[in-house]
C-alpha cells in the first residue's frame, strides 16, 4: 500500500494577478493611468472643478493668453479656455466611452462565437468583418450625421460599429488558440455546455488582448471625435468641444498662436496616454503568461574548492576524455544561492557510453548544460572543475571554448526540431556549419552534408537536405540533429534524452545509430535518460542522480544486478516489466524534493524504506563500496548484505 | 462471449480526416469490446489512430461510419446535447497534466465543475465530494484551494484522475495518462488506477505506446497501425513473444528491457525494424498497410487486404502469413549486426 505524502510548492500568485502587478511596476503605465484618471475625474466634476461658466463671455479679455485670472487664457469671445476644456472633455470622453462600449459589446461576442464555433458561423462573421472593413468609415459617419444632424451619439455608435472587425479578429484568433487546449476538451467531457465553457475557460484568456484593443480603439475614437468636432459636424459652435476649440484656434492662429496650445496638447497627450496604456497592458499580459527563458553564456563564479569526491582511480584505463570534479551549479538570480547540482564528479573515457539516469528535477540536464557552458540565465557554476584533456573548461575564455564546443564536444537535445532554424533548409544550415569548421567551397560542403545525412541512415539524403525542419518527422529530425553534431567530428557527444519523444521502433533505430557511430568514430557518449531500458541497451557505465547528487555510480551490469543504493533499487523495481502483470508495482512513496527543500542529511531519507537514525545525522558521502562501484548510502552493508552474500 | 452487456462496444468504426483535398483514414473499420471491470489497451506508434479512437468514443471527432455502443445504446450518431449525458458515465484522463487544467482556476473549481454541469446545486455537497475524491487520490484537502502550477506532474495527473472520477463513471479512457510521468510516479499512478478499479468495477480503455506498461495493466490489447486493427487478444499473448502479427512483434522487440544481458541478446537478434514511412507514402485500401515495413511480406500482401481471423485463444490477427511467418524469425546472431536483407519493395 503506497502512502503518498505530498508537499505543495508555493509560488507566485496566479496569472491575472501577476499581469496586474507587472502593469503597476511599469512607470509608463502608471503615468498613463494617472493622467487619464485625473482628466476623467476633472471632466466628470466639471461644475465643481471648472473656474468659470464655459459660455460666459467677457469681451474685455479676448485672446488674453495665460493670466492669473484665466490660467490657460481666453478665446475669441473672452471665454475661459480651461473651463471650456473641462466641459468639452465631458463630451469627448463620453464619445470615447460610447465607441469603446459598442465595439467591445458587439465585437467580443462575435469573435468568441466565430472562434469557438468555427464552421459556417465563422465564415459568416468573417464575411461580415471583411465587408465592414471595405467601407470607408468617415463617409458612413458623415451620412449618419446628414440624416441625424449634430447627433454625436449616433456618430460615435456608428464609428464603434465600424471598428468591430479589428477587435473581432483579435478575439477570434485568441479563442482559436485556447480552443485547442486540452482543458477545453476536458471541460466538454465534464459535461459543461458551450456557454459555460466559453465563460470559464475561453474568456479568461481573451480579456487581455481585448483590453489592449479597447485601449488602442479609445485612442482612435478620441482622434475621430475631435476630428468631426473640428469640422463642426457635431455641435453648435458655442458648445465647448475639444475639436471645436482647435477649429476656433486655427482661425486666429496669426493673432494668438497660444490658443492652439491647450486644446491641441490635451488631445495629443490623451491619445498618447491611451496608446501607451494599451502597449503597457500588452507587455504585462504577454510576460504574465510566461516570459521567455533565454539562454546566455554561463557566468562562472569560481569559489574555493569544497570537500570533494573521492578521487576516481584510473583503473589502468587510458583515453580519459572528460573529467568532472565537484561540480556545483546554483541559482544566481535570487539573493540566496540555491544549489541545483551538488558536487557531481565523473570521468568519461574514449569510446565508452556513460548513462546519467534519474527522475526529472534531479539535475541531470543541468549537469550536461554546465559542462557545455550552456546554462540558462539564472543558473551559474559555483564551484568545481571540468577537465578536457588537462584544461579546465570552466575557466577557459569564451573564444577558446567556442572553438572546442561543436568541434570536440557536441550536444543533441530532446527536441531536435527546436535546434533547427525553420526558415532555412536542412542542407543549407548544414553547409553553413561545415563551412564554419572547414574552409571548403559551397559545393564541397554540400556533398559532405549529403554524406553526413547518409551516415545517419537517412534514406533519401538529397531530398532531406532540401526540406525544412517542420517537414521532418521526429525520428528524422533527431537523425538530422545527430548529423549536425557530427560535423566537427566530436570526441564527446552529450545526448540529453535523445529518444524520449520518439516511438519505440524509432528509438531502437536511433540507439542503433549512436552505437554504430561510436564504433566507427571512437567518440565517447554521455546519454541522459530516465529509461532503464535505454541504459541497459547502450551504456557501459551509469551514474544515478537524486536531488542534485550522484547517489550511485557503477558499471551497468553491477547496477542492474546488484544496486547499492535504495533509490536505484526503488527506481528499478518501479519498472513495470520487472513486476508480475496486474500486481502492485513497488513504487517509491512521495516525490523528488525540489532544489532548496533538500533534506539536510540523507536526501533520500524521507522516501527510503530502510531509513535509520544514523541516516539523519549529517550529509552522506559517496563511498566506494567495491572497486568501480560507489554508493551514497551509509547503511549499504546492512541493507544489501543479502545481495552481496 | 460474456453474459453481461459490455460497457463499450465499438463496431466497424471509421473516422476520416480531410486535409485539403486528401482524405486520410484515421480509423478504418475498428472493432473492440470493453467488459465491466476490464482494462483494454490500445497500442500503436504515433499516427496509428489510438488517440482518434478515444476522441471518437467521447464524441470529440465526427464518426464517418460504424457504431459505438455504450451499455447497448449506439452513441456514435447522437447530437452533442444527448451525448453530454453520457459523460456522467464516461470520462477521460489526458496525457499532458499541464495543459489539461485551466491555469486560472483552482483545483477545487476544476474538480467541482463536472458536478455543476450535471446540476448539483448544493455547494456543501460539491465541496464534500471534492474532498472525498482528493483523499482517494491521496492528496490533502488543502489542495482544493491551490492552482494547477503549484503541483508536480504526478500530482496533477492524480488530480486529473480525480476530476474524471467526480461523477463516478463506469468507463475511464486513459490517453497516454502515465507516459509523461517519471518512473516512480508512474508506478504510483498505475497502482492508484488498479486500486480504484478494484474498489468499483471501473472499466479502462488504456491508450499507450509503452508495451511494458500495457502488459502490466491490461487484460486485453488492441494493436493499431495506420488506423487498422493489426491484432487483438489477451495481453499475455499480444504483448508477449507469441504475438501473432509481425507489427506487434516489431513493437515488442523494439522496447529495450531493463537488463543489460537480456537486452544485448535481443539486440543481436536480427533487426527487422524499419522506420514508419512518411505520411505521404501512398498506401492503397486493398493491401496490408504494414506490408511496406514488413520483413515477411509476400506479393499477396500488396494486393489483398488481410481480414481479421482467429489466432490463439480469444484473439484475432490481420495477417495473411500468420502463423507461418513466426517460423521465419531469425535466430540470434553472435554479433550485433544487421543481417536481415532490407525489406522487399515493390
Amino acid at each position: 500500500m503506497s502512502v503518498l505524502t505530498d508537499q505543495i510548492v508555493i509560488g507566485p500568485a496566479s496569472h491575472s494577478h501577476q499581469s496586474v502587478r507587472l502593469l503597476l511596476r511599469n512607470p509608463v503605465a502608471i503615468a498613463a493611468i494617472t493622467f487619464l484618471g485625473i482628466v476623467t475625474l476633472v471632466c466628470i466634476g466639471a461644475p465643481v472643478t471648472a473656474p468659470f461658466d464655459p459660455l460666459h463671455q467677457d469681451l474685455e479679455r479676448v485672446l488674453s493668453g495665460p493670466t492669473a485670472h484665466n490660467l490657460l487664457g481666453t478665446d475669441t469671445l473672452g471665454r475661459d479656455v480651461l473651463s471650456r476644456l473641462i466641459y468639452g472633455g465631458r463630451r469627448s470622453l463620453l464619445s470615447v466611452l460610447e465607441g469603446v462600449v459598442v465595439v467591445t459589446a458587439l465585437g467580443v461576442p462575435m469573435g468568441l462565437a466565430a472562434g469557438y464555433t468555427g464552421g459556417w458561423v465563422d465564415r459568416v462573421v468573417g464575411k461580415f468583418a471583411e465587408t465592414i472593413m471595405a467601407v470607408p468609415a468617415l463617409i458612413i459617419v458623415l451620412v449618419v450625421l446628414a440624416v441625424l444632424p449634430q447627433n454625436e451619439d449616433a456618430a460615435m455608435i456608428s464609428f464603434g460599429l465600424l471598428g468591430i472587425p479589428a477587435i473581432l479578429r483579435v478575439v477570434r484568433s485568441a479563442t482559436l488558440r485556447v480552443r485547442e487546449d486540452l482543458y477545453v476538451a476536458a471541460a466538454r467531457v465534464s459535461g459543461l455546455n458551450h456557454v459555460q465553457i466559453v465563460k470559464r475557460h475561453i474568456f479568461p484568456h481573451v480579456w487581455g488582448p481585448v483590453i489592449v484593443q479597447a485601449s488602442l480603439f479609445a485612442a482612435y475614437a478620441l482622434l475621430f471625435e475631435t476630428g468631426i468636432a473640428y469640422l463642426g459636424l457635431t455641435a453648435d459652435p458655442s458648445t465647448p468641444t475639444w475639436g471645436g476649440m482647435v477649429a476656433e484656434a486655427s482661425t486666429v492662429i496669426q493673432r494668438q498662436a497660444w490658443l492652439l496650445v491647450p486644446s491641441g496638447t490635451l488631445i495629443a497627450v490623451t491619445i498618447l496616454a491611451f496608446g501607451l496604456l494599451g502597449d503597457a497592458i500588452r507587455d504585462a499580459v504577454v510576460i504574465g503568461e510566461g516570459g521567455l527563458a533565454r539562454r546566455a553564456p554561463t557566468s562562472v563564479v569560481t569559489k574555493p574548492d569544497r570537500a570533494g569526491d573521492i578521487a576516481e582511480p584510473l583503473n589502468g584505463r587510458s583515453g580519459l576524455v572528460l573529467r568532472v570534479r565537484d561540480l556545483w551549479v546554483s541559482t544566481t538570480s535570487s539573493a540566496a544561492e540555491t544549489p541545483i547540482v551538488d558536487r557531481v564528479g565523473f570521468d568519461v573515457y574514449a569510446g565508452e557510453t556513460l548513462g546519467i539516469i534519474g527522475e526529472s528535477g534531479c539535475g541531470k540536464s543541468v549537469t550536461a548544460l554546465a559542462v557545455l557552458r550552456l546554462l540558462p540565465q539564472g543558473l551559474g557554476v559555483t564551484g568545481g572543475q571540468v577537465y578536457w584533456q588537462g584544461d579546465d573548461l570552466l575557466s577557459m575564455t569564451e573564444r577558446l571554448f567556442d572553438e572546442l564546443r561543436g568541434s570536440s564536444v557536441a550536444y543533441v537535445s530532446q527536441e531536435p526540431q527546436s535546434s533547427l532554424d525553420p526558415a532555412f533548409t536542412v542542407g543549407s544550415q548544414l553547409v553553413e556549419l561545415i563551412r564554419h569548421h572547414q574552409r571548403v567551397s559551397r559545393r564541397k560542403a554540400w556533398s559532405s552534408a549529403i554524406a553526413l545525412l547518409r551516415q545517419v541512415e537517412l534514406q533519401n539524403p538529397d531530398q532531406v537536405a532540401r526540406t525544412y525542419a517542420h517537414e521532418l518527422s521526429g525520428g528524422m529530425a533527431q537523425r538530422v540533429a545527430i548529423a549536425f553534431a557530427l560535423v566537427g567530428r566530436p570526441k564527446l557527444l552529450i545526448a540529453d534524452e535523445p529518444t524520449t519523444a520518439l516511438d519505440v521502433t524509432v528509438q531502437a533505430e536511433i540507439l542503433g545509430l549512436l552505437r554504430r557511430l561510436q564504433r566507427e568514430t571512437g567518440m565517447a557518449l554521455i546519454l541522459i535518460t530516465h529509461n532503464w531500458g535505454v541504459i541497459a541497451d547502450i551504456c557501459d557505465r551509469a551514474v544515478v542522480m537524486y536531488a542534485g547528487q550522484i547517489v550511485e555510480k557503477s558499471g551497468i551490469r553491477e547496477m542492474f544486478h546488484k544496486p547499492l543504493h535504495p533509490y536505484t533499487l526503488g527506481l528499478l523495481k518501479s519498472h513495470p516489466s520487472l513486476a508480475e502483470p496486474r500486481s502492485r508495482l513497488s513504487s517509491i512513496p512521495g516525490s523528488v524534493p525540489s532544489p532548496g527543500s533538500w533534506p539536510p542529511a540523507c536526501r533520500f531519507s524521507p522516501r527510503c524504506r530502510f531509513v535509520a537514525d544514523e541516516c539523519l545525522k549529517g550529509p552522506i558521502p559517496l563511498i566506494d563500496v567495491e572497486p568501480g562501484h560507489s554508493s551514497r548510502c551509509i547503511r549499504v552493508d546492512q541493507i544489501f548484505a543479502k545481495a552481496s552474500a | 462471449m460474456s453474459p453481461e452487456t459490455p460497457v463499450l462496444s465499438v463496431e466497424h468504426l471509421s473516422v476520416r480526416y480531410r486535409r485539403g483535398r486528401r482524405i486520410s483514414n484515421a480509423l478504418d473499420d475498428v472493432s473492440f469490446e470493453v467488459q465491466p471491470g476490464e482494462t483494454v489497451g490500445l497500442v500503436g506508434e504515433s499516427g496509428s489512430g489510438k488517440s482518434t479512437a478515444a476522441k471518437a468514443i467521447l464524441g470529440l471527432v465526427p464518426v464517418y461510419a460504424g457504431f459505438i455502443y455504450f451499455f447497448g445504446t449506439d452513441i456514435a450518431h447522437l447530437p452533442f446535447k444527448e451525448r453530454r449525458k453520457t459523460y456522467r458515465q464516461m470520462q477521460i484522463v489526458f496525457q499532458d497534466p499541464y495543459s489539461s487544467m485551466n491555469p486560472t482556476r483552482t483545483i477545487g473549481n476544476t474538480l467541482s465543475e463536472p458536478l455543476e454541469a450535471f446540476g448539483e446545486r448544493d455547494h456543501k455537497a460539491r465541496r464534500d465530494r471534492v474532498y472525498e475524491m482528493l483523499e482517494r487520490v491521496h492528496l490533502p484537502p488543502s489542495a482544493a484551494n491551490r492552482y494547477p502550477w503549484q503541483f508536480s506532474g504526478g500530482q496533477r495527473q492524480r488530480i486529473a484522475i480525480a476530476r474524471a472520477l467526480m461523477l463516478s463513471p463506469r468507463l475511464l479512457i486513459l490517453d497516454e495518462a502515465v507516459s509523461s510521468l517519471d518512473l516512480s510516479v508512474q508506478a504510483q499512478v498505475l497502482n492508484l488506477l488498479q486500486e480504484l478499479q478494484e474498489a468499483s468495477a471501473l472499466s479502462y480503455v488504456f491508450i499507450s505506446h509503452d508495451l511494458g506498461v500495457v502488459r502490466h495493466i491490461c487484460d486485453r490489447v488492441v494493436v493499431l497501425y495506420r488506423g487498422r486493427v493489426m491484432e487483438s487478444g489477451p495481453a499475455l499473448f499480444v504483448s508477449g513473444r507469441n504475438s501473432a502479427h509481425p507489427y506487434t512483434y516489431t513493437l515488442n522487440e523494439a522496447v529495450p528491457v531493463p537488463d543489460p544481458d537480456a537486452q544485448q541478446a535481443r539486440r543481436s537478434v536480427a533487426r527487422s525494424v524499419t522506420s514508419p514511412p512518411s505520411d505521404t507514402t501512398k498506401i492503397g485500401d486493398e493491401q496490408c498497410v504494414f506490408a511496406p515495413r514488413c520483413p515477411w511480406n509476400q506479393p499477396r500482401c500488396w494486393r489483398e487486404r488481410p481480414l481479421l481471423r482467429p489466432a490463439y485463444p480469444n484473439g484475432v490477427v490481420a495477417c495473411h502469413r500468420y502463423p507461418e511467418w513466426q517460423s521465419e524469425i531469425a535466430r540470434p546472431e553472435p554479433l550485433d549486426a544487421h543481417v536481415l536483407p532490407a525489406p522487399k519493395r515493390r
